[in-house]
């Protein structure tokens, strides 16, 4: 029935239905330029010289030569501080990763499914806490860990990264839709313990959200610029931050750059381009689950 | 981190189903709430010492010059500084080119990609707006840094054609609002558009046919049967993205830098905050400045937890 009023309605298009469709398919188009463009032109500009980047086509490929010289240069630079940038964004974010599902976990389950004092008060602390951008408290953040002298520590990076509410929220939101109180009492009357509720009945089915907590907790402290920016320095800044280092030695952008050392325009293109490429690989791979878990809300009803 | 990308889109659930409140005086009950404190110990001691502590220290710092109470003097001081109300100003037209933009340009490509009917091209669409949402940070400014540089611009024609011949035209000051909404825009709106087209597809399919039927036209439907179903989304990405444009560092930082202070090391409120901490040593006034952005991004999602309806409360 529905299909078939809508085929009637294909075949017999008004002038007005006419301009609506070209109306969105021009939308569409335009917007899916915007987003989509500036990524294809990064992941070519790597592959260009300096001169081709600026005479060529921008969505001319160079050749697989300049990839390899462009890499080389890079890695070169600063007897090889890129790569160290890297490993401590990999440390940094997989450290905290690590914290963030130990305490988090565990603690979205209690307020869900467990009844104690002060429950209601920390949901509502967790919620608020969420909400706030979580650049508001990264002045306050440098300003304590001064106070305790954590400044240029490995800690006072990892410690705030692990402090993440909306992994709490989410947790919540999982347990208390997804798994049934009845299904814990059967455990219980069987017998079990809280623990062996908790590691045997819950954590089997929490495997969707342990993902999810970890693809949105390792994002955003891969991405995170604001808070390492203050607190680390040295061999010990992660690649968001060094990138905007590689910055001032760019004669392009900073003509009266000091450095003796110069990074070529290709070079810091692909520096950009593989300071968010663990991120581009798994939103590739891993669209389809996201996409599903940003809109589960949504959907289930 | 950034002011671009939905600080928490998967976790906000429509409400409807309030979670029964259950305070059931079983045998087990203490030991329950035993492992309750334990389950929620190590979250609640971050919480402490990442959420609250800060909050209180800057607090603290604030009304305090070495240590000693100065009542409202910083707060004085650093709204008489001559950079401060200028800062204010840039962010405050910022947030409002980027909240009409995001409200407009999200709801309509919502509105629009729901509405195709092949699934592939629907699922497309939503990818590809979806996808710079992996790129953010310092790392997007770069890029962006490229894309507005005529000289390698991939858009270099248009730029161009709107008269600009160097990256230093298209970041003059009055540009930069449009250049950060813009760069904002590219890698938060995709996020949001997907959680509006989760929210459009709760909208029943019945209403939707019955309208049709009616002989109501795709833009009536959009507009008085699809817009009042997305209010309470659109309040919930309106106040989020609020808070988080009063935030505005990076973009401004990373363009100071790349531009040799064409763009003000003191753009907005966070860089003011962070030059009187590094530049000037004071923390206090630094704390000042926190403090009132703190105080706006609190007094925002704690009106909306409290007066909204988004989020389950039991």
């Amino acid at each position: 029935m529905t299909d078939l009023a809508v085929r009637r309605r294909r075949r017999a298009l008004t002038p007005g239905q006419w301009i609506g469709r070209a109306f969105v398919a021009v939308l569409l188009l335009t917007f899916a330029a915007f987003f989509i463009l500036p990524i294809i032109w990064l992941v070519l500009a790597p592959t260009k010289t300096n001169s081709e980047l600026l005479l060529d086509g921008p969505f001319a490929f160079g050749s697989f030569e300049q990839l390899v010289a462009n890499w080389n240069e890079l890695f070169a630079f600063g007897s090889g501080v890129f790569a160290v940038w890297l490993g401590n964004s990999a440390f940094y974010s997989f450290a905290a990763l690590a914290i963030t599902l130990i305490v988090s976990i565990p603690a979205g389950y209690a307020l869900a499914l467990i009844e104690f004092k002060g429950r209601r008060l920390l949901l509502v602390t967790t919620l608020v806490v969420m909400l706030i951008p979580n650049t508001a408290l990264v002045l306050p953040i440098f300003l304590e860990l001064s106070a305790v002298r954590l400044i240029g520590s490995p800690l006072a990076v990892i410690l705030p990264f692990s402090f993440f509410p909306f992994g709490v929220y989410l947790t919540y939101i999982y347990f208390s839709t997804a798994v049934s109180r009845d299904l814990l009492n059967a455990a219980r009357i069987d017998g079990a313990g809280e623990l062996r509720v908790f590691a045997q009945v819950a954590m089997p089915l929490a495997t969707p959200v342990i993902a999810l907590v970890g693809f949105f907790s390792f994002v955003a402290n891969w991405n995170n610029y604001f808070l390492p920016f203050l607190v680390v320095g040295g061999q010990k800044i992660p690649v968001q931050v060094g990138l905007a280092n590689l910055l001032s030695n760019v004669p392009a952008f900073n003509p009266t750059t000091a450095s003796s050392i110069v990074i070529q325009l290709p070079t810091l293109a692909l520096a950009t381009l593989l300071s968010v490429a663990p991120i581009l690989l798994i939103f590739l791979f891993a669209q389809r689950f996201l996409v599903e878990g940003m809109t589960a809300g949504g959907t289930k009803e | 981190m950034t002011v671009t990308a939905p600080p928490a889109p998967a976790g906000v659930v429509p409400s409807g189903r309030r979670r029964p409140e259950r305070r059931r005086a079983s045998r087990s009950n203490a030991g329950q709430s035993r492992f309750g404190y334990v389950f929620v110990s190590g979250y609640t001691l971050l919480l402490v010492a990442f959420g609250l502590l800060p909050t209180l220290y800057a607090l603290f710092l604030s009304f305090t010059r070495n240590g000693v109470f100065v009542g409202f003097d910083n707060f004085v001081r650093v709204f008489n500084d001559y950079r401060f109300l200028p800062a204010v100003g840039h962010v405050a037209l910022y947030v409002v080119f980027w909240l009409v933009s995001l409200i407009v340009l999200v709801v309509i490509l919502a509105i629009v990609v729901h509405s195709i009917r092949v699934r592939w091209l629907g699922d497309t669409a939503r990818f590809l707006f979806y996808i710079p949402g992996a790129i953010a940070g310092a790392s997007s400014v770069l890029l962006w840094l490229f894309v507005l540089d005529p000289s390698v611009s991939p858009v270099s024609a248009l730029l161009r054609s709107m008269g600009y011949e160097s990256l230093v035209n298209v970041v003059a000051v009055g540009n930069l609002p449009v250049v950060f909404t813009v760069i904002a825009f590219w890698a938060g709106a995709g996020g949001w558009i997907v959680i509006m087209y989760g929210a459009l597809n709760n909208i029943s399919a019945d209403i939707m046919e019955a309208a049709r039927i009616d002989g109501a036209g795709a833009l009536q439907v959009a507009w008085h049967i699809q817009l009042p179903m997305l209010t309470k989304w659109i309040s919930y990405m309106g106040i989020m993205s609020l808070a988080a444009g009063t935030q505005l560092f990076v973009e401004p930082k990373i363009l100071a830098q790349a531009t040799k202070n064409v763009v003000p090391e003191d753009y907005s409120l966070n860089q003011l905050a962070y030059l009187y901490a590094f530049r000037q040593g004071d923390f206090s006034g630094s704390a000042a400045i926190s403090v009132m952005l703190l105080v706006v991004a609190l007094g925002l999602s704690t009106i909306f937890i409290f007066r909204g309806r988004l989020f389950e409360r039991d």
